[in-house]
């Protein structure tokens, strides 16, 4: 029996034939190329023309200055681009080992009935609203911070900069675990797709080489998947440095830089939120949008990066099947 | 199925169609919609208005959009709604950019100093230059002397200040801080006054309902939200020192003797109003920190695309009910009613707007 699969004979340059698949195909192809190039320079266009008074005025400083004075019309971002790489990096730092944790027990050494109850829990926690879960951050988790996590920290960690006092319980590392909390079910759903492609040929090689489960999991399964687990990650990151309400509800909101995580912080997304509205000066809210631009440019970058590096694996996976 | 679905979904809507056009010709009157959009402070009551007054004349529909006053002023100066309203007057360049443009108090709200301090409820006194002490960090514990020179009669902890703050820019901040320059020459220098501000220290918490949160769950800590907030949410709030040299309680009567106390130095509807500010008000019983809140509207509403005579005359006897009658609907809401002499200034500012040049009262 022939199937006729449309393939993509255009892309790997084989088997050219011009068929009304082949025009179809093309067709297709510089429809969505032009809908996503216009898109994007619609976007970019739009942010530099807002951001056109900011981005004058203030020129590459506005990358490196700590300056935020509404009143006086100063502004720089880079407090705001602390918070959110700080705030981002405390969540993978806190959500990565867990997510793949997740991900190896229920794929590797979960039973059938565990998996099928524990992974659609997982899953549902992506489905909370990021205001629900700023809502818990106020009344559960930043008065937990300020009572039971930090006294600990600033006794035997204290020494550090990264833990000194006082301690509100609104901070940059109530911020990090929030943001933990959400992105952990992205990392941890795609990361066991990835441990599932893991061809059982090779994970019973090394079992009948004598490897035990752990070296196995640990020598064979996520060397093997690790270039998906990578891209899970990268997503992760997309989705902690974009998000918003949740962050803003925790992180205390101070546009100065403190080494302390458990000092107040502040975010791109959230200063934009909180500011938007009120802002009535031409200049404050250039400076605005050109927040939003920047954070645009890193959240672009994060996400290529992901699909460059799933691509590739993908590639290497084609490769070798 | 789907037809079997579909049928009686038609009916109804055929249905709703017919009664809508039915209400409209019981009413005898073609229907106006009047837009507006601009501060969220007033919302509750600009709600409530439109409600009325809608009930009262069925045929007009008051749509007003809490978008905030930054939003608001850019849709006035736009010409895409009716009416704006902000928090602040307007600064006096924006006024120069909207000719014709006519600032109307419509009410005027209290900003109160809200504390967590366990087992002082609702009788700490504070004075002006102590409080923007507190806001600048210059004033750290609570039993610093100057607090308790003020509470001789509390004892209070040698406990760390811990000072709360709007994140979002707001109007409550700008009355808070129009305040704090007016009392403090370092706050003015240092800081300043404005909807969103470079604070020197503290926590922010996003909305009234976001540093009320912070203030309760951390004791000793110290901020500032709405009267209306303060009261509906039980919150500790401080008596503040005026002018006069009396502690006064927030209150919808202090804040209305405020008003009062200020009237004399107003302007008038079509001049502007960037100085404007009832901040420490002179009068015995003047609660200092309070502030109007604007209606914006052009004096010739012929300006506005799609604006016809009907629906001018009609925004103009709306605005002739929000002063008037409309009033006695603020202080179940936590408002302070306009005083009999902005009432008057307003009158005035409304005779003065017209469609075409065609006088509308």
């Amino acid at each position: 029996m022939k199937l006729r699969v449309p393939s993509f004979s255009i892309l790997n340059g084989k088997n050219w034939k011009f068929t009304p698949d082949t025009i179809f195909q093309i067709f297709l192809g510089v429809i969505s190329i032009i809908s996503v190039i216009v898109l994007a320079a619609l976007l970019l266009r739009e942010l530099i023309r807002g951001a056109w008074p900011a981005l004058s005025a203030f020129g590459l400083g506005f990358l490196f200055s700590s300056a935020w004075n509404p009143v006086t019309g100063e502004f720089g971002a880079l407090p705001f681009i602390y918070g959110t790489i700080v705030s981002s990096m405390l969540a993978l730092l806190i959500g990565v080992p867990l997510s793949l944790g997740i991900a190896v027990y229920l794929t590797e050494i979960a039973s059938s009935r565990v998996r099928a109850i524990l992974s659609p829990v997982v899953e549902l926690l992506a489905a909370i609203p990021s205001v629900i879960i700023g809502l818990w951050g106020i009344f559960v988790l930043a008065p937990f911070v300020r009572e039971h996590l930090a006294p600990p920290l600033m006794n035997y960690l204290g020494f550090l900069p990264l833990f000194k006092g006082p301690a509100y319980g609104y901070s940059v590392l109530t911020a990090g675990l929030v943001l933990a909390i959400m992105i952990i079910p992205i990392i941890s759903s795609v990361s066991r797709e990835a441990i599932l492609a893991v061809p059982s040929l090779q994970k019973e090689g090394s079992l009948a080489l004598g490897a035990t489960r752990f070296e196995t999991i640990i020598s064979v399964v996520l060397p093997y998947a690790k270039g998906a687990i990578f891209g899970a990650v990268m997503l992760g990151l997309g989705r902690a440095i974009g998000e918003t309400m949740a962050v803003t509800m925790v992180i205390g909101n101070n546009p100065q830089i403190f080494t302390s995580l458990l000092h107040p912080g502040y975010t791109m997304a959230a200063v934009i939120a909180n500011e938007f509205t009120e802002a009535t000066d031409d200049v404050y809210l250039a400076a605005l949008i050109e927040v939003g631009l920047v954070l645009f440019a890193i959240s672009m970058v994060v996400n290529i990066i992901a699909r460059a590096i799933t691509w590739k694996y993908l590639k290497v996976q084609e490769g070798q099947s | 199925m789907n037809r079997v679905l579909l049928l009686p979904l038609l009916a109804a809507l055929l249905f709703a169609g017919c009664t809508g056009d039915g209400g409209k010709a019981d009413a005898g009157a073609e229907e106006i919609t009047i837009t507006g959009a601009g501060a969220s402070f007033p919302y509750p009551l600009i709600a409530k208005w439109s409600y009325e007054y809608h009930k009262l004349k069925p045929n007009i529909k008051i749509n007003y959009q809490s978008i905030g006053s930054g939003g608001g002023i850019k849709q006035t100066m736009a010409k895409t709604v009716d009416f704006g309203a902000s928090d602040a007057p307007l600064k006096e360049e924006e006024y120069r950019k909207m000719e014709g443009i006519l600032h109307i108090p419509e009410t005027i709200g209290a900003v109160v100093v809200v504390y967590n301090l366990p087992g002082v409820e609702n009788k700490l006194k504070l004075s002006g230059e102590v409080v923007a002490d507190i806001f600048l960090g210059k004033i750290t514990k609570w039993n610093d002397p100057r607090i308790a020179e003020l509470n001789p009669d509390i004892s209070l902890p040698d406990e760390q200040i811990i000072v709360v703050h709007r994140s979002d820019g707001s109007g409550t901040t700008f009355v808070f801080s129009d305040y704090l320059s007016a009392v403090s020459p370092e706050w003015r220098e240092k800081v300043g006054k404005g909807k969103s501000l470079n604070w020197p220290l503290g926590l922010g918490g996003k909305g009234n309902e976001g540093v009320s949160g912070l203030v309760k769950q951390n004791p000793y800590s110290i901020g500032y939200v709405e009267l209306a907030y303060a009261i509906e949410n039980r919150i500790s709030y401080a008596h503040i020192k005026n002018r006069a040299g009396k502690f006064v309680e927030p209150s919808i009567e202090s804040v209305a003797a405020a008003a009062a106390g200020a009237v004399a130095s107003l302007p008038k509807g079509d001049e502007s109003w960037a100085e404007v500010s009832i901040v420490n008000a002179p009068g015995e019983n003047a609660y200092p920190i309070s502030s109007f809140t604007y209606l914006l509207v052009y004096r010739d509403l012929s300006v506005i695309p799609g604006m016809t005579e009907a629906k001018a005359k009609a925004l103009v006897e709306f605005l002739w009910w929000v002063i008037h009658d409309g009033q006695k609907y603020a202080p179940e809401l936590h408002y302070a009613p306009l005083p009999e002499e902005v009432v008057k200034l307003n009158e005035e500012t409304i005779r003065l707007i017209t469609y075409q040049d065609k006088s509308l009262l």
